[in-house]
């Protein structure tokens, strides 16, 4: 299936996510409030919420804005509001990796931080790496090691390899292993993934 | 997650004046790492998080020979790349690699991990720190608590301390700073954990409306060793860990400094273990001798007897590990 495939499914000339995304307009109303002002130590503090406040982010190097409740977290902000899917959502708790992304350049789980916090960094996506005519080194590497099976984990898996390799490109494969210890495969393509780490870092066969 | 109100103050003083007298009111948030899944599993759910994070100064390292500060709002991997950490407190530097996962280190902060709520799974289901049954008896006594407590586990309080920094922290004997409405005071981190003895008290001494500002560590001429047995070799709670800070006389220990993590409701400072290393060299029997000292009051719950056996041989290691360093 290619791109405009995927994007348009025969028949209803709309995808699954275009539907349910009119289906929420039609219901939405926004109520956004501007941050009550609370005199604290002698100066003031603004308080956001719990009511929706615009939040305004730096993804890929493009500004964002939202209208969004302090609870919403940056991987649900990216997903839903600005329509960058590639993140994954699974645990949701911080444990698997699915949903890395980079914040400043530095590897972060996305569900483990609220979209009004990530406000003021730098934040890089899977989306923001590459284009699918213009694959990065790692992904180049997943493909060619077959380090991937269902794809769930695999955005997930690429922002950690991609923050790893640069930060250690003489690494070992037991440093690898420390070093993407966040992120969890449930298909079990390790194997892949330590050959696709080889490729990049040139390390030995262990 | 419940909604909340959201504030990013400047200042400690503004910090602390958004914090409430209850729990309930409002929790700091640095890293959230511990803190949103427990507000998405419900476990807590406060009306206001105060972001901590816009406060200046609490994200450095200073180190003057004497004193080492360590900010509150240092990420766990910013400490973990520090040089001055490494040189002079090389088991801080070891636990903090040892702990959690890249992403995670990168969020955590050194204050935020010192809060985190234990991983007993009876409170993470929302059942309380202190879980009972209609009857009002333990739902660990009676139920499964394979990672439960083996010292100082005469109740209430079965779960254990989860942090793997501050066993350590406290055998280089670390001081806390917190800040309050009254102002800033100092406590030895080993007197800032405690094991409630009612719901809905908390496993530390911070009040409600105080917040963790800094961490300071004496410099002493010490050898250290760590050592953690786990069931996964990376981002996994250790079974049992220990932190064992050595003062020598030759060959000889001098005084010593042995701190069990993940054994008991806080990080459990053994100086039966110290009694048994003072004057002597530090060999397997001696290492043997202590980590015996230091589990000799453990009790078996019923599911965690191995957690005995794995604990003795975290000090041993420790010990060991505190010999080989620097020789």
């Amino acid at each position: 299936m290619n791109e405009e495939d995927r994007k348009k499914p025969e028949g209803s000339g709309l995808s699954r996510r275009d539907f349910m995304k009119i289906g929420g307009m039609t219901l939405a109303v926004p109520m956004v409030a501007s941050p009550k002002v609370l005199r604290v130590g002698g100066e003031d503090v603004e308080v956001y919420g719990p009511e929706k406040t615009m939040v305004t982010l730096n993804v890929n190097g493009k500004l964002m804005r939202a209208e969004l409740e302090p609870r919403v977290t940056l991987l649900d902000a990216l997903r839903e509001s600005f329509d960058l899917t590639g993140s994954k959502r699974v645990c949701d708790r911080a444990t698997c990796g699915a949903c890395t992304v980079w914040l400043d350049e530095k590897p972060v789980y996305a569900c483990g931080m609220l979209a009004i916090d990530a406000q003021g960094h730098k934040i890089t996506t899977i989306e923001g790496i590459s284009t699918p005519e213009n694959m990065d080194a790692v992904q180049k590497a997943f493909w060619e090691n077959d380090a991937q099976q269902c794809g769930f984990c695999t955005p997930g898996f690429v922002m950690a390899t991609k923050a790893f390799v640069e930060k250690n490109p003489h690494a070992t494969l037991e440093d690898a292993r420390k070093g993407l210890s966040g992120n969890l495969c449930r298909c079990g393509t390790y194997v892949g993934i330590h050959s696709a780490l080889r490729q990049l870092t040139g390390m030995k066969e262990a | 997650m419940k909604p909340f109100e959201y504030a990013s103050p400047k200042t400690e003083k503004q910090a602390v004046g958004l914090l409430g007298k209850s729990w309930s009111e409002a929790e700091v948030l640095a890293g959230g790492t511990d803190l949103l899944a427990l507000m998405k599993d419900d476990v807590v759910a406060p009306k206001r998080l105060v972001n901590v994070k816009h406060i200046e100064n609490l994200g450095e390292v200073h180190f003057d020979g004497k004193e080492m500060r360590i900010g509150a709002l240092v990420t766990m991997g910013e400490a973990a790349d520090n040089a001055l950490i490494k040189q002079h407190f090389p088991i801080l530097h070891e636990a903090l690699w040892e702990a959690a996962s890249p992403q995670i280190r990168n969020m955590a902060t050194m204050g935020g991990n010192l809060c985190q709520r234990p991983r007993c799974w009876y409170f993470r289901n929302g059942m309380g720190l202190l879980p009972v049954d209609e009857k009002g008896e333990s739902l660990v006594l009676k139920g499964d608590n394979r990672y439960h407590a083996v010292l100082g586990n005469h109740g209430p309080s079965y779960f254990v301390s989860p942090s793997t920094i501050a066993p350590v922290l406290i055998a280089y004997g670390a001081r806390i700073r917190l800040y309050g409405p009254e102002g800033a005071r100092q406590l030895e981190l080993e007197k800032f954990y405690r094991a409630p003895m009612h719901e809905g008290e908390r496993e530390h001494a911070l009040k409600p409306n105080e917040m963790i500002t800094d961490i300071f560590l004496p410099a002493a001429s010490t050898r250290a060793g760590y050592a953690e047995i786990r069931q996964k070799e990376a981002f996994d709670w250790p079974m049992a860990s220990c932190a064992a800070v050595l003062e020598m006389n030759g060959s000889t220990v001098k005084s010593a400094r042995i701190v069990l993590g993940q054994v008991a409701p806080v990080p459990w400072f053994s100086p039966e273990a110290a009694l048994h290393l003072t004057g002597k060299a530090v060999t397997e029997e001696t290492a043997m001798a202590a980590a015996h000292a230091a589990l000799e009051n453990a009790r078996n719950l019923g599911k965690n007897k191995y957690k005995i056996t794995v604990a003795k041989v975290a000090v041993k290691r420790a010990i060991l590990n505190a010999a080989k360093e620097g020789a």
